[in-house]
């Protein structure tokens, strides 16, 4: 049986929040840590059931291996992609200097 | 070359991730080409650009090139296997998510013997291929100091297997050698071109050491773009020697990722600070699980090659050949099987001759000229027909080289470049003799010494005539019967 994690705390939420890039505000915070730890008790409950018989269900769908051919399709055009993009240079997206895990 | 490496009482641990690109005909997920080299951009579709509503749909092939893979390595194949999102934000996927392997991976435990040590290999997992990105501005195309990036979507998409081993490895040399047994393997199968240079073949590697006797593991890092086999084997044995300085002075090991520099022969800190990746791997909703049937697995059972390590063993066996020329035979591409319709045909010599021939001038020659062995203009046929004139000593070994060059150039058969510059190698007795006594007449004082000379003085002079006698020949004289003359007409001195 998983260990019952510890409480969920603003932190926590601001870690999260910092993983998604999401600029929240501090009510927000407040707000979502509430919220999810809701959720997360509620995820504690079934985590405190005797499970140890139940197969991990990896999709709802009782399906497996579909698979496509390797057959090549025609890709889409390459200008009109661009010109959908926020920006563009060579053929290629242009996208602004990508900074470190600061 | 040693299997464990110990230095100044610490020993090597190195673990290998190795990426290879598979070589299917489209993407992982979608029927956009799998295609090294084309224009920017042009092999994309809603799916690789990870646009609203697109849905992946999984690559047949991919999957059994993985259960191939699977066969080649002795891995086990559980009968279920699941994608999972690895998140992360970077522009190389427009998704901000990789669609990878997680948990329950197509392939684990499997193994691969390396000179006769066996390297266990935790997993082999798909996932797609990230796309490309320049850095401009700043130095020397690196993210520190660019100005912005430009992606190239072409590879987004492109299946991967990746291969993770157990920190297995004890030194720099067997690091290498296990690369090279894996590039042979996965190429024999056919599953990827195994291009290091082209990058259809990434590596990476876990060093760490650890005071010899030790049984927990020293910190890592992760030592990153490592080229081709012989930069594997120098990083690694250049990471090994910082970690032991940085111990023996009383410094601690950072664990990060490191950045090898093929210039300047080092590794290089990639990030000042190295934060625990936090990817909250979820299973991919959009995709099924894959449970391998047994239909399929018995049909890439079937489609099976013979592998590189028995192939090599087989030969070895069966031609008499010496290990480094099976490794030789084996590794280059298609050479197995041509030194194999050669020795099919062979007219006179052995089978060892053949690979004489195949390893020495054919090889340079493909080398040199950069041909590829399937366009080379003399055929395995054409080989055996040399061979076997030099061997039935109608033409001498030199000339043997001569006209195998003149094949190789002009694509004639051997014996019709024979017959057309009118090469014989000279096996008349009453020439070779008369050969003979002209190097004796211009040759009297070595004679003299000769005559008078013990057995080793003897030998030496007797070296010196018959060379003299084969350059008066101009290469061309049967080496046996010149040997034979020589000798009857220096005991009747």
């Amino acid at each position: 049986m998983p260990e019952v994690p510890a409480p969920l705390t603003r932190a926590d939420v601001m870690h999260v929040a910092q993983l998604a890039r999401l600029a929240i505000t501090e009510s927000e915070a407040e707000l979502f840590t509430e919220q999810l730890a809701v959720i997360l008790d509620h995820a504690n409950d079934v985590a405190s059931l005797d499970i140890d018989s139940v197969v991990p269900t990896a999709h709802p769908l009782p399906l497996v291996n579909a698979f496509r051919k390797d057959e090549v399709r025609p890709s889409v055009d390459r200008d009109e992609v661009l010109r959908t993009a926020p920006d563009a240079l060579d053929h290629r997206f242009r996208v602004p200097k990508i900074l470190g895990d600061s | 070359m040693t299997a464990h490496e110990v230095s100044r009482g610490y020993e090597i641990v190195v673990g290998l991730e190795v990426h290879c690109e598979l070589a299917t005909n489209t993407k992982l997920f979608c029927g956009c080409a799998n295609q090294f080299g084309s224009e920017p951009n042009t092999n994309i579709c809603p799916v690789c650009l990870g646009l609203p509503g697109s849905l992946p749909v999984l690559n047949e092939r991919a999957v059994e090139f993985a259960l191939r893979v699977g066969e080649a390595f002795n891995f086990d194949v559980p009968e279920r296997s699941v994608f999972h999102r690895k998140n992360y934000f970077y522009p190389d996927m427009p998704k901000n998510f990789q669609t990878s392997q997680y948990d329950e991976p197509i392939c684990s435990e499997g193994t691969l013997d390396v000179d006769g040590v066996t390297i266990r290999i935790t997993r082999a997992h798909l996932e797609e291929d990230t796309g490309k990105s320049t850095h401009v501005g700043g130095d020397g195309g690196r993210i520190h100091g660019a100005d912005h990036s430009l992606i190239d979507y072409n590879r987004a998409g492109v299946p991967l297997l990746e291969i993770v081993s157990e920190p297995d490895i004890r030194s720099a040399e067997q690091a290498a050698r296990y690369v090279e047994e894996l590039r042979a393997t996965l190429l024999a199968i056919g599953v990827s071109d195994v291009k290091m240079e082209e990058g259809s073949m990434r590596v990476d590697a876990n060093v760490s050491v650890r005071l010899v006797g030790a049984t927990e593991f020293g910190k890592r890092c992760e030592v990153k773009n490592m080229n081709s086999i012989r930069s594997v084997r120098r990083a690694v044995a250049y990471e090994a020697e910082r970690q032991i300085d940085l111990i023996t002075s009383g410094e601690r090991i950072m664990q990060e990722t490191r950045h090898w520099n093929e210039d300047d022969g080092r590794t290089h800190s990639m990030r000042s600070k190295e934060e625990a990746f936090d990817y909250r791997y979820f299973p991919e909703p959009d995709l099924v699980p894959v449970e391998p049937t047994a239909e399929m697995r018995s049909l890439v059972r079937s489609q099976m090659p013979e592998l590189p390590a028995a192939k090599r063993e087989r030969l070895i066996d069966a031609w008499a050949i010496t290990e480094h020329d099976a490794r030789v035979i084996v590794d280059v591409p298609g050479l197995a099987e041509y030194a194999e319709a050669a020795v099919a045909v062979l007219g006179g010599g052995t089978p060892k001759d053949i690979v004489n021939w195949l390893t020495g001038d054919f090889l340079g020659f493909l080398n040199e000229t950069g041909t590829k062995l399937d366009d080379s203009n003399l055929r395995p046929a054409g080989l055996a027909e040399l061979v076997g004139m030099v061997v039935g000593g109608s033409i001498s070994r030199n000339q043997g080289k001569d006209v195998m060059a003149d094949a190789l150039r002009s694509g004639e058969a051997p014996v019709a470049i024979v017959a057309a510059r009118g090469i014989a190698q000279v096996s008349d007795a009453g020439a070779l003799s008369g050969v003979l006594e002209v190097v004796f007449a211009a040759n009297v004082d070595a004679l003299d010494a000769y005559r008078s000379g013990d057995d080793k003085m003897k030998k030496k002079k007797r070296g010196f005539l018959m060379g003299e006698a084969m350059k008066a020949t101009k290469g061309d004289g049967n080496p046996q019967l010149l040997n034979q003359l020589l000798d009857q007409m220096l005991e009747a001195l």
